[in-house]
């Protein structure tokens, strides 16, 4: 509000027949604020780069271990059936097989979320 | 200082609080970060939103752009509905954000660093999402393994492949927190290690040691990130769970 302010005093000395033209460039930093406004995340402030940053970042924390729980628990779900129903070592091969595509899953699932999120 | 890096995850015993069976229970350094937590929450929060200004203070815009941030988080992923779950998911996100942003001071205890307790964390999430999941939508709750539109023929597959996912949640959910916290404190602390290693070497190795020193510090600041980037992950993740739990037909 205030930079505007000193902004249109400042044009007005110099230039006071472009009314028409301050007015739009106003307008259209009206508008490119209320993009920043809805694009900034109260976490980090105003800009944008940073927020896309930090969007980046927390994708990458998030998909790192993704995959490795779903292999994970896709063992250790064979694991306990073969000592349970001794069918070693088919359930063990099975079930990592599917754990790797649960983490898979998992893993696409996440990435495309937040490719979703971002189109909103 | 021990020069042991793992040292600063030791559970130490301060006062012993009762006797069940063999098992003694103790009020340790780890309980008395969480209540540290707990406390700095509700002083914030508290001191904050004292004033009420319509202007806020510094303080009070720190507690409101908190609250924004839980509400428009949990708004974006899982609905109006789910804005019942607010105190849950602020709770956690701030326990969670203090344990870490606290356990970046030096000397301190950093709580998140256990498995066991961002398990519980996880687990809390995991279990609520699955009764609150059952209680309100019934048998409907489990079309979350069966999506629509599946040819018959596929359906086994798809149903142990979608349980096997769901059931990796908890897993990736504490472990990412704890790995990240523990793995960042053991870096800083290596690093800090070779510091006073070099230090103590004369003049020469005090020279050298300018670089690890400086790596100190960079890292301090990407730990500072880390630490504020996991709570708000464990947070967005919480809110995507509860989104199956209340919109479980995908």
């Amino acid at each position: 509000m205030m930079s505007d302010d000193a902004r249109g005093n400042g044009e007005k000395g110099s230039a006071p027949a472009d009314e028409a033209a301050l007015s739009a460039r106003l307008k259209s930093l009206g508008q490119r604020l209320d993009q920043a406004g809805s694009r900034r995340t109260p976490e980090t402030g105003p800009a944008p780069r940073s927020a896309n940053d930090r969007a980046g970042l927390a994708l990458g924390l998030r998909l790192s271990s993704e995959l490795v729980a779903g292999v994970i628990v896709g063992a250790a779900i064979g694991w306990f059936l073969d000592r349970w129903l001794g069918t070693s070592p088919w359930g063990f091969i099975v079930f990592l097989l599917l754990g790797f595509v649960a983490g898979l899953l998992n893993l696409m699932r996440s990435a495309g979320l937040v490719a979703e999120r971002q189109g909103k | 200082m021990a020069a042991d890096p793992i040292h600063q995850f030791q559970i130490q015993n301060i006062v012993p609080l009762l006797k069940v069976g063999a098992a003694e229970i103790h009020f340790t350094n780890s309980a008395a970060f969480m209540i540290l937590g707990v406390v700095l929450t509700a002083l914030l929060l508290l001191g904050a939103t004292a004033g009420r200004h319509v202007v806020p203070t510094r303080l009070q815009s720190v507690a409101e752009l908190t609250y924004e941030l839980v509400a428009s988080t949990l708004r974006s992923s899982a609905g109006e509905e789910a804005m019942k779950f607010f105190p849950f998911v602020f709770s956690l996100f701030m326990f969670v954000l203090m344990s870490n942003v606290v356990g970046i001071i030096p000397y301190t205890f950093t709580v998140t660093s256990h498995i066991i307790i961002t398990a519980a964390l996880a687990l809390t999430v995991f279990f609520t999402v699955i009764i609150y999941g059952v209680w309100k939508n019934g048998l409907h709750f489990f079309n979350l393994f069966l999506p629509r539109g599946i040819p018959v023929f596929m359906a086994p597959m798809i149903v142990v492949i979608e349980l096997l996912s769901f059931l990796s949640r908890p897993i990736s959910h504490s472990v990412r927190l704890f790995a990240n916290m523990l793995a960042g404190h053991i870096t800083l602390k290596l690093v800090g290690g070779f510091v006073v290693g070099m230090g103590s070497l004369g003049f020469l190795g005090s020279i050298g040691a300018i670089a690890p020193l400086a790596l100190t510090v960079a890292l301090t600041a990407l730990e500072l990130l880390v630490a504020v980037l996991q709570a708000y992950v464990f947070t967005i993740l919480t809110c995507i769970y509860l989104n199956d739990a209340i919109h479980p037909g995908h």
